[in-house]
């Protein structure tokens, strides 16, 4: 794959595919952090570093350990653990490093072990054959669709809380499903723009 | 626990504890395999089958794992039954398995399990615990088939892959409601409904 094909992989997986409007990817997340632009941008760098790191590693422990034994069936359970061990690691080492950011990440952090974003794109890179720079360009940019979208949701619903005019019954998940909705019917103007 | 007959256990999570519908548990994969009938009812039983399986194992091992590392033991089980799921539903069914896709693998990582294996089973009997998986995985069932018939009958025309609106609604279906957005579109109306249902 040459420049131009990891430019289109790039465009392809944060707008064409992107994992929460058109894969639904993660939408724990993206419905539970997305009250405050704040917020969203700490889980969203979070996302964006676990995703890299955990589609690295598990692309790595596949191709090293369980293609030459034949355990391919093996791949959930590895990776559900490498995921859980990694984000308890990178836990430990913000805290140590950065306790600031360590404060402000707070409960996102272990949340992530049970965001399908991150096991989705682990699993994707497999199923899809990408080679170790596809599959490291791959988690990157799904991480930064899912981070760009959670950013600009986040803004819809800090001025959508502000609205009197919605119905008791809509308030809180329904209005946001449905503002999600028309946010996913914008993102489907992308689709057919690249194909993988 | 003495208080609640296993009747009550067992029809909690069909509708007053709805995974799904009012716990607004495990989105991701019901807007993601709803666009038929038969994906959303194939969800439904692996989704059974993997919650009983884990809160009976979960219950069984309820005195033995150290509640330091309880979660992680609880994901092994967890992941266990869906590599199994995975295998039985690949042999047997390989049209549904190639149209749940990653989503099976990703029954892991769906938030009912872990939450039932952590607020239930590890707290109550094998049979209360197998009683409650059967109970919240059939409420599950019944809200993708909910939101999965709407998307299809709007979107494809048909229920079950039969025409039931006409060959001229089949020719121009509200394409829209199997794709992405009518998935959002769809839960959402039918979480306030729900809402309104229970306030009334």
């Amino acid at each position: 794959m040459g420049i131009a094909g990891y430019l289109a992989l790039i465009v392809w997986a944060v707008f064409v595919n992107n994992f929460v409007l058109s894969q639904f990817l993660g939408i724990c997340p993206f419905m539970g952090v997305s009250k405050k632009v704040e917020s969203a941008v700490g889980m969203a760098a979070a996302v964006l570093f676990v995703i890299t790191m955990a589609s690295i590693i598990t692309f790595l422990l596949y191709n090293a350990l369980l293609v030459p034994w034949n355990l391919q069936y093996l791949q959930t359970i590895l990776f559900i653990l490498v995921i859980a061990a990694l984000v308890q690691f990178v836990e430990m080492v913000i805290k140590k490093v950065s306790p600031t950011l360590f404060a402000a990440l707070g409960i996102f952090l272990p949340l992530i072990t049970t965001n399908c974003a991150v096991l989705g794109a682990a699993l994707l890179a497999i199923k899809k054959e990408f080679n170790f720079m596809e599959t490291l360009v791959f988690g990157m940019a799904s991480a930064a669709g899912f981070g760009l979208v959670l950013i600009l949701f986040a803004a819809i619903r800090e001025r959508l809380a502000l609205n009197v005019a919605t119905p008791k019954a809509m308030k809180g998940m329904p209005i946001a499903l449905i503002t999600a909705s028309i946010l996913s019917l914008a993102f489907l103007g992308f689709s057919g723009m690249v194909r993988m | 626990m003495s208080n609640q007959s296993l009747g009550s256990v067992f029809t909690r999570g069909l509708i007053k504890e709805n995974p799904l519908l009012v716990l607004l548990l495990g989105m991701c994969p019901s807007l993601a395999v709803t666009t038929s009938v038969m994906n959303g009812l194939g969800m439904g039983v692996a989704v059974i089958f993997v919650l009983m399986c884990s809160n009976i194992v979960i219950s069984l091992l309820r005195k033995v794992i150290p509640s330091a590392v309880r979660i992680p033991a609880f994901v092994v089980v967890i992941a266990s039954f869906v590599t199994i799921v995975d295998m039985v539903m690949e042999g047997f069914a390989p049209d549904l398995h190639a149209a749940l896709g990653v989503f099976i693998p990703l029954i892991v990582v769906n938030c009912i399990i872990l939450a039932r294996a952590e607020a239930f089973a590890s707290k109550n009997s094998v049979l209360a615990s197998a009683i409650d998986g059967l109970g919240m995985g059939l409420g599950f069932t019944l809200a993708l088939v909910l939101v999965s018939a709407v998307r299809e009958i709007l979107g494809n025309g048909s229920i079950l892959g039969i025409n039931i609106l006409g060959e001229g609604f089949a020719a121009s279906p509200v394409l829209i409601m199997i794709l992405p957005p009518g998935g959002f579109l769809t839960l959402g109306i039918i979480i306030a409904i729900m809402n309104k249902l229970r306030r009334a």
